[in-house]
């Protein structure tokens, strides 16, 4: 018998306890463990950005985090954002823009953007191209996924105007 | 469910985005059947070599472990693969499933393990041992050409498995002595389609009823499916062919695979489900390649730039085999027939040699053939205006087809019907500035910095009817497509179709089409695609043809059903079919003094005893109609890229500033879907022609078989974007639609590569291979400095 590990998780909110493999990936862990297939796999090494999950709030690549690093940590998949009838407000301005075609790149996106709309001001469109460059889509050119962000920007400004971090650097 | 609005033409929000959105969406490697094994495979080191022994005991006898699979262990299981062709001068090659004696490019299949998972599969595939004796491995075309060199394969007379040539009118007289004669060596580099969405096959047979139902990520189940009921010996309506959700494929998944075929064969033979799914290194190492063509070619004007002749000798990389079913010649070949573009050059002479390298097959991708003949056309014009000292837009407009000579005739034999060719030259210049565009370069130019202006005008064949093959003499039917439209008891309308989605939002599109001819609100359709149980016969996706083809069919099947429910309907109002109107979800008639809506048609046509006639209803059936929409001929799309750029004359980076497209694509569906094609298309394009390059070492390794080596454009390397749409005469299809899916990537490498040569203009260079890299512009300033 391999050798396994205890974890335990939270995702989506869900607390699951569950042996795994030292060597099992958190994508396939999610995918195919908890059967979270929302979460995609694209590479496998790191460049797409299909499988980002938010651990404990920040994005993360899940291809390239082990599940046993998981342990005791809180994750949130695209499952976790909202539904078809309930969708956050980035998933709407994602449709209400087409930000998104096949939508195999689109859950690793919308991780990535949630991280970047609470982490940074995103003050003009070259910053927000470069954030997005570690997230790869083949369908959409990136122009209307730009615009899915600014909208979200505008509305979270609109919503908010004096409760946001200020980026560091 | 009354609809007054038109939904055809409107920028609707897209159907499939509620699921997709919200991790809902249902791509095959979710798909889950209980007891399911994985597959790993085994795959060549080796780009040429002989197997002389492969051992798999160790492999056999590792945990979790159900079978080991080597050539042998599957001989008779599967009857032979051979992509066939009407060309004359084509020579077939048929697909291995698993290498036999010979493999013929590294990462070829060898042996196939089935586990209880995939870690456990890849655990024994690792511990398979296998003997090699190596051959001369044929990387270069040139030197596989030649007679000396080794056959990759034993049963083609030697390494050009296709040639051809087209002529029209005197060359060697246009070409003697020409005022004024351009030509040039140019080189399009090899890419990969690079779907995001790796290739997955999950095969289910089931014994008692002997069903083999394979899900797919596959562009064309229709064809999956028959093809597999010659190669399995499965009848068709045991044979069920599913492609759901499917994560992009630009090509890359319009070819029959041997994974494919395998997991069907194995999951017959284990009477278990059976699933592979591609991991990013298999994908660009055994998924179809595309663009990959050396091309000399030479063009004539006169003193007054009238293009006088053209001249191309075409030389195709195509690699180790023959795909199934658009053959080695698919993309070569294109390349040649669509050389002249949208000119008007009555004495042209193509010629097009495929060779076969011990290299990934050649298959399809985004805009086949047709982005590197622009590329080497539209450089030919800028390098002939430069000659002439003449606008590279007046030059353009000037030898163009004009709107009265079509229909044209190309010199190849492809019909150009109208379509706005100068219009959209015109409307691109208008749209981005052009002359006050010009006037800016001048000044930057001044102050030192390389900035280019690039354009390209093509034109390409969509939505191609029966009266034509999408591949040159591929000898079955890909013109005609299915729609059938059925208006269930409850009033439910349901909407199946032969064409499928791999992300384009056909799904929305069809709807939009469905409900303005049935006059309903388009969530009151349902659409079932991607599916073969859904109708008799199909293809799928490809060849710009989903959109033309599935809304012409759906407009015969929408008026087939409308006349059976107009029967019905004077029935129930005591009038003549005839006089009955349908508007907005509901019947009347004059004097009738009520309406019927339809699900009231459907409640009592059905389920009310007794309130149709019985011999009406043997007559009319199930208030369904089914319908095959054939194009004849297909229709022209057009249009014009402009690409403002910069290079870096320290790093020699190429930053593209500002990027325009205008087009005709007839009527517009859904202009939001239309962008967003086009904005793909573009990056693709961009990609092609400034970062993509599919490398392979002498030895026939790939060397960028990772994202990290095959550079995908990401958000910085692709610039916002404007489109104008052209509202000219609409094309004889039904609905007035024109395919525009792929003038993205057939506009785009030129336009870029032509607005880099702008750029280095000054410093005397210019652009004949793509992808133009830093290194490669690097080199031309090197060039040129050590000349002047
Ligand atoms: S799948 Fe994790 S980065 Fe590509
Ligand atoms: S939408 Fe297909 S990869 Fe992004």
């Amino acid at each position: 018998m391999p050798f396994k590990k205890r974890i335990r998780v939270t995702v989506n909110g869900v607390r699951h306890e569950r042996s795994v493999e030292p060597r099992l990936l958190l994508s396939d862990f999610l995918r195919h463990g908890l059967n979270l297939t929302g979460t995609h796999v694209g590479c496998e090494h790191g460049i797409c950005g299909a499988c980002t999950v938010l651990v404990d709030g920040r994005s993360v690549r899940a291809c390239l985090t082990l599940a046993v690093q998981a342990d005791n940590a809180g994750i949130r998949t695209i499952e976790g954002h909202g539904n078809a009838q309930s969708m956050s407000a980035l998933q709407k301005t994602f449709k209400r823009c087409h930000g998104l075609q096949c939508g195999f790149c689109t859950p690793g996106f919308l991780a990535t953007i949630e991280d970047m709309l609470n982490k940074y001001p995103l003050e003009s469109e070259g910053r927000i191209r470069e954030l997005l460059s570690g997230n790869l889509c083949r369908c959409t050119g990136y122009q209307n996924i730009v615009d899915a962000v600014l909208m979200a920007r505008d509305e979270r400004a609109q919503a908010e105007p004096v409760n946001r971090q200020v980026e560091k650097e | 469910m009354a609809s007054g609005l038109k939904h055809v033409g409107a920028r609707i929000e897209r159907r499939e985005d509620g699921r997709l959105l919200t991790g809902g969406g249902r791509f095959v490697d979710d798909l889950r059947i209980a007891g399911t094994l994985e597959v790993a495979f085994r795959r060549s080191d080796h780009a040429h070599a002989r197997i002389l022994d492969i051992d798999v005991s160790a492999a056999r006898s590792c945990s979790g472990v159900v079978a080991v699979y080597t050539a042998d262990d599957i001989e008779g299981d599967v009857r032979p693969i051979i992509a066939q062709s009407r060309m004359r001068n084509y020579h077939p090659t048929a697909l291995q499933i698993l290498a036999k004696e010979k493999v013929r490019f590294a990462g070829e299949a060898i042996a196939a393990v089935v586990a209880e998972s995939r870690y456990l599969a890849e655990d024994a595939a690792a511990r398979i041992e296998i003997e090699y004796e190596p051959l001369e491995s044929l990387v270069d075309p040139l030197r596989s050409m030649a007679g000396d060199a080794p056959r990759l394969h034993e049963n083609t007379p030697s390494n050009v498995v296709v040639e051809r040539t087209f002529a029209r009118g005197e060359v060697e007289q246009a070409f003697h002595n020409p005022p004024v004669a351009v030509r040039e060596r140019f080189r399009f580099r090899r890419k990969a389609p690079a779907a995001l969405e790796n290739r997955t096959y999950l095969a289910d047979y089931r014994g008692a009823e002997g069903f083999l139902t394979l899900y797919t990520s596959t562009q064309v189940p229709g064809i999956i499916r028959d093809a597999l009921v010659d190669c399995l010996d499965i009848p068709g309506n045991r044979l069920r062919v599913v492609a759901p959700d499917v994560g992009g494929g630009f090509g890359g998944k319009t070819s029959l695979y041997i994974e494919e075929v395998l997991v069907s064969v194995l999951s017959r033979k284990l009477e278990r489900p059976v699933k592979w799914t591609s991991d990013r290194l298999e994908d660009l190492t055994a998924t179809s390649h595309g663009f990959d063509e050396i091309v000399d070619a030479q063009l004539a004007l006169d003193d007054e730039g009238n293009f006088l002749g053209l001249r191309a000798d075409v030389i195709g990389d195509v690699g180790a085999y023959s795909l199934f079913p658009f053959t080695a010649g698919i993309e070569p070949v294109q390349v040649a027939s669509f050389l002249p573009g949208p000119y008007k050059i009555d004495t042209y002479q193509g010629r097009v040699r495929c060779v076969a390298t011990s290299k990934t097959a050649l298959g399809p991708y985004r805009g086949v053939g047709r982005p590197v003949s622009t590329f080497v056309m539209e450089r030919l014009v800028d390098m002939a205006a430069k000659r002439l000292g003449l606008d590279p837009k007046a030059l353009r407009l000037q030898n163009l087809v004009q709107p009265e000579d079509f229909p044209y005739k190309v010199a190849s034999g492809i019909v150009w019907d109208r379509s706005g060719f100068t219009e959209g030259l015109a409307s691109a210049c208008d749209a981005i500035g052009y002359d006050a565009l010009r006037s800016q370069q001048e000044q930057a130019r001044r102050e030192g910095r390389l900035i280019g202006i690039g354009m390209a005008t093509y034109a390409e064949l969509t939505g191609i009817g029966s009266r034509l093959s999408a591949s040159p003499g591929m000898p079955f039917n890909t013109g005609t497509e299915t729609a059938h439209i059925c208006l269930d008891s409850t009033g439910g309308i349901t909407a199946k179709f032969g064409v499928t989605s791999f992300g384009q939002g056909l799904e929305t599109v069809l709807s939009q089409v469905v409900a303005d001819e049935l006059g309903v609100a388009i969530d009151d359709v349902t659409i079932v695609q991607g599916d073969t149980a859904a109708v008799a016969h199909s293809t799928g996706s490809y060849a710009s043809r989903g959109a033309v083809m599935g809304t012409g069919a759906a407009m015969l099947a929408c008026a087939a059903l409308k006349e059976r429910l107009l029967r019905v309907a004077g029935l129930m109002l005591n009038a003549p079919a005839e006089d009955v109107t349908f508007a907005q979800a509901a019947f009347s008639a004059p004097h009738s003094g009520r309406e019927i809506s339809l699900g009231e048609l459907a409640r009592t046509y059905y389920s009310r005893q007794g309130a149709i006639a019985t011999d009406v209803k043997n007559e009319l059936g199930e208030l369904s109609a089914s319908r095959m929409y054939d194009p004849e001929w297909g229709t022209t799309s057009s249009g014009t890229h402009i690409a403002l750029v910069e290079v870096d004359p320290e790093t020699c980076r190429v930053k593209v500033l500002k990027y325009l497209l205008a087009g005709d694509c007839g009527q517009l569906i859904n202009p939001r879907i239309v962008e967003g094609q086009n904005h793909g298309g573009v990056a693709q394009g961009i990609g092609a022609a400034l970062l993509e390059e599919v490398v392979f070492d002498e030895q026939g390794q790939n060397l960028t078989a990772s994202f990290m080596d095959y550079v995908l454009p990401s958000a910085v390397e692709v610039p916002r974007m404007e489109q104008v749409h052209l509202d000219l005469k609409k094309p004889n299809t039904l609905g007035g639609v024109r395919g525009m899916g792929e003038g993205g990537t057939i506009g785009a490498p030129a336009a870029i590569a032509n607005a880099v040569a702008d750029a280095l203009a000054p410093h005397g260079c210019e652009v004949t291979e793509l992808p133009i890299t830093p290194e490669r512009i690097f080199r031309l300033l090197e060039g040129a400095r050590h000349q002047n």
